[in-house]
């Protein structure tokens, strides 16, 4: 038996803890908002944060969790959606979709570092995460809106 | 202009179907009322007015067959509806129904035949109208093609009418007031006092009364939705995590699977060695199917663990070893004994009046690439006693049930397809595979749902990819004048190589060798298309564009050389040659929006490129900077006429995604075989385009065509060619193989 924090909740998992995070996500928990892609740290769908870190859930294992992790269906932490997500609908970012839910934690955890991000700023953070359909141009539209929302807020 | 469309009883496939010509039965038969599905699961109270809407006493569902791939289908469906019906798509719910004959696909046939999308002639026009004929014989309920909005511009807004219609009836029935006294608003019929009667109110009474059988469309000022910016249905539930993809399927007692094929596409298994793979920890079941190997296990990572343990040794398989070799056999394909077919044949390609010019020669290659969209294939299958169902996400639903039932051996009637949301196909998911493949591995688990899910690793190592294709190119320029264009294109057929698989006859051209290529509306004296057949070469399908995706990338680049070699300027030059006005409308869009004749820094220049394809023409110009890293492009501006644009937002997107997948492809993709198998094994070695290298996109829509288009796969053949030709512009270096950071580097 181990406990780990996920969006609040503590929860008893009696899993392997060579178990990948992704993979006691989906499987066990049943939090299917964070995605599978690849495995191997190359597309970002499974990013997560933990203590607020953006982190490839695929590429860490339940033993080596050490904090509290946030998944998309955690990272409002009020009834009202982020104001990432918020941009996200504005903008109309997600084709398919698939890569958003890592895209949205990304840009999320980046924003918390990097309030004030350049151009080339959202192009070094971002393009860990791939996006087949091509949302790229919106991705963009929608931190800088979210740049702004956050900005507004703190200020 | 409003139009009166006359509607075969309970059936709702239309108006320009008036066939003049046809085969007499054929006729009788595509006229023949098609069965609303929807009435065969009805409760109590509730009411299917056409196989597109139903009403029941919570809530209106609206039908959308064309599946949602990503490209946005299940709400432009739900618009085209919503606009006639007089909802709002804030109150209905979308439901992608069930496979049925009556939900076939007509706009599907179009790029099948053999006529220029510009071809308007009476015997283009009779052919179409047959193939039309014969898709609905055939049931092909199909998404593909960029044809989700040709066909059902009319199709759903007549339903949407329809229903509309007869919920007015069944008001007037309730009211006592004549119908032509009512009116609809947002899901309420309105009464002369200003009184409304739900829609779900009515759904008792509508039941029991015959559609209405004439209607009449909005006018197109009358439009609430149409053309207007929407916002997708699913946005929210795709920010926030909720939305439920074909991989996040849950059931109770579900069990996971994985597979390991040959990993020599079709040489078959020569040994395995399980190592132990049945005795790791939460290993059910470890289950031989046609090809493959598949392991049954408690948790997605068990099965994965698992699978990685057992070694498959494939046969040698019926293509050669190694991508040289493949490239050989392209190189080889250029004769008369593999002459598929000549598609285009103007003024003498060998004529005397070529003798005294320019002639120049060239020759272009294509990789394998691979759709990898990010949703890796899975596929959820339950075979019990008298049913069996299945959850996945599929281009094909109805050719999916008969495959089914064949490999369960269960009457097709007893197949039940779940429609699930997909994480992207690109043409991935035209493929049924995967599908057969967890039907046969459930089968070994009778009552047992079982999911499989493809590792990434396995989905790169299996995919039937893009063709690989090569042409060789001759051009005669006399003067200051282009007399000559001869395009050989040597490429595996993909519709063959996708017929081969599903045991289907292959008969007719595959147009699609030469897409993109045969059919550019320019006036060229001498012109001349054919296609070779290449082969045996691994199996290949559908990717986003299909053959316009290497052609025209061929063709386009061969006409810039040209052009250059006539030193004329590239962009007056084809808008000179195009003799198709709204083609030509594209071109003078994109130079304007481009500023083309002003001048660029020293280290910057532009490129253009045209391309036909799925009817939609599409024109682009990128410009780049070269730097002392490489280049990088800052920006591409792209115009495309598709007749009439549903969601502006939804169109933007796509062609958005359509230049960054052409792109992308185009400069860092390959899929190349050693061995005879796959070299690429997941995204770091083929990446696509991530975002640091993403221009800006400027997107222009133009809506002067008769015929309503779709706009997935059209920006995407003329990206590679654009890129190409700005770089010979800024670098004097000619690119004629992808991908190109072969030969160059980008930022």
């Amino acid at each position: 038996m181990r406990e780990i924090l996920i969006n609040g909740t503590a929860y008893q998992l009696d899993v392997d803890g060579d178990t990948p995070l992704l993979w006691v996500l989906r499987d066990h928990v049943g939090l299917t908002g964070t995605k599978y892609g690849c495995g191997i740290s190359q597309c970002g769908a499974c990013t997560v944060h933990i203590n607020d870190m953006a982190v490839r859930s695929c590429s860490i294992t339940l033993d080596e969790v050490d904090g509290e992790i946030t998944t998309i269906e955690g990272l409002s932490k009020s009834s009202e959606f982020h104001a990432v997500q918020k941009a996200w609908i504005e903008h109309q970012v997600a084709q398919c979709g698939y890569c958003q839910s890592g895209q949205i934690m990304a840009a999320a955890a980046f924003l918390e570092q990097n309030p004030e991000p350049t151009d080339q700023d959202i192009d070094q953070a971002m393009s860990a995460n791939l996006c087949r359909c091509g949302t790229y141009p919106r991705i963009r539209e929608a931190i800088k809106s979210a740049s702004k929302q956050l900005n507004g807020i703190e200020a | 202009m409003k139009k009166v469309i006359k509607i075969a009883r309970r059936s709702f496939l239309i108006g320009s179907a008036s066939i003049v010509g046809g085969v007499a039965f054929g006729v009788y038969a595509y006229h023949k009322p098609g069965h609303n599905v929807l009435k065969d699961s009805l409760n109590e109270g509730e009411a299917a007015l056409t196989p597109y809407v139903k009403i029941t006493p919570d809530g209106i569902i609206l039908t959308t067959p064309h599946c949602d791939k990503g490209q946005g289908a299940y709400s432009v469906q739900a618009a085209l509806i919503a606009e006639e019906l007089d909802v709002t798509l804030e109150d209905i719910q979308v439901d992608p129904g069930v496979p049925a004959p009556v939900y076939y696909n007509t706009a599907i046939s179009q790029e099948t035949v053999p006529f220029a999308s510009t071809d308007n002639s009476l015997i283009a026009n009779s052919v179409r109208t047959t193939m039309d004929a014969a898709m609905k014989f055939t049931g092909m309920q199909i998404t593909g093609g960029s044809t989700t909005v040709a066909d059902s511009y009319t199709k759903l807004r007549v339903a949407g009418a329809v229903a509309r219609e007869t919920l007015k009836q069944a008001a007037s029935l309730q009211s006592n007031i004549a119908v032509e006294k009512l009116r609809t608003e947002k899901g309420h019929v309105i009464l002369p006092n200003g009184d409304q009667i739900s829609y779900l109110d009515l759904a008792r009474t509508a039941a029991n009364i015959d559609p209405v059988e004439e209607v009449i469309l909005k006018a197109e000022d009358q439009w609430r939705l149409i053309g207007k910016p929407m916002q997708r249905i699913d946005i929210e539930d795709k920010s926030t995590g909720k939305i439920r993809y074909g991989i996040d399927l849950k059931l109770d007692n579900m069990l996971i699977a994985t597979v390991k094929q040959s990993p020599t596409k079709n040489g078959g298994i020569k040994s395995i060695e399980l190592n132990k793979a049945d005795q790791m920890p939460g290993v059910e079941k470890v289950v031989r199917i046609n090809n493959a190997i598949a392991v049954i296990a408690q948790t997605t990572w068990q099965a994965f663990n698992a699978i990685d343990e057992i070694e498959i040794e494939g046969n040698k398989p019926d293509y050669p070893l190694h991508s040289d070799e493949h490239w050989q056999i392209l190189e080889n394909s250029f004769q008369e004994e593999k002459l598929a077919f000549i598609a285009r044949d103007e003024g003498d390609a060998n004529g005397e009046n070529l003798l005294n010019s320019n002639k120049i020669e060239r020759e272009y290659r294509a990789p394998y690439v691979a759709h990898a969209p990010l949703e890796p294939l899975n596929a959820t299958i339950k075979v019990s006693e008298k049913r069996v169902d299945v959850w996945t996400g599929t281009q094909t639903p109805q050719f999916l049930k008969s495959q089914i039932a064949k490999i369960t051996q269960m009457d097709e009637d007893n197949i039940h397809i779940h429609a699930m949301m997909m994480g992207g196909s690109f043409g991935h998911r035209l493929e049924t595979l995967v599908m057969t493949q967890a039907a046969e591995i459930a089968m070994a688990m009778p009552g047992t749902p079982i999911k499989l899910i493809y590792k990434r690793e396995e989905d790169f190592a299996q995919d039937f990819t893009r063709q690989i294709a090569m042409a060789k190119a001759t051009g005669h320029i006399k003067g200051k004048e282009i007399i000559g264009l001869d395009l050989g294109i040597a490429m595996p057929s993909v519709r063959q190589s996708q017929t081969s698989r599903l045991g289907l006859p292959d008969v007719g051209k595959d147009m699609q060798m030469v897409a993109g290529a045969w059919d550019q509306p320019y006036t060229i004296e001498n012109y001349k298309v054919a296609a070779y057949k290449a082969g045996p070469l691994p199996p290949v399908s559908s990717w986003r564009s299909v053959g316009a995706s290497s052609n025209a990338f061929f063709h386009d680049s061969f006409l810039d050389e040209l052009i250059h070699a006539a030193d004329l300027d590239p962009m007056e030059e084809r808008i000179r040659l195009m003799w198709h006005e709204n083609s030509r409308k594209t071109l003078e869009a994109v130079a304007q929006m481009s500023d083309w004749s002003s001048p660029l820094a020293k280290d910057k220049a532009r490129g253009v490129a045209f391309c036909l394809s799925f009817g939609v023409p599409c024109a682009q110009v990128i410009e780049i900077s070269n730097t002392p890293n490489g280049i990088k492009i800052d920006k591409v501006f792209v115009a495309a006429e598709v007749g009439k644009i549903i969601d502006p937002i939804n169109f933007d997107n796509l062609v958005k995604g359509g230049v960054v997948w052409g792109l992308g492809h185009a400069m860092n993709c390959e899929i190349t075989y050693s061995d005879g198998m796959v070299d690429q094994t997941n995204y770091h070695v083929h990446e696509g385009m991530r975002l640091y290298q993403c221009p800006e996109i400027f997107v222009k829509g133009l809506e002067n065509g008769e015929k309503v288009k779709g706009i997935g796969e059209p920006p995407v053949p003329p990206a590679a060619p654009a890129l190409a030709n700005a770089i010979f512009a800024a670098t004097g270096k000619r690119i004629r193989e992808m991908p190109f950071n072969k030969h160059i580097n980008f930022i």
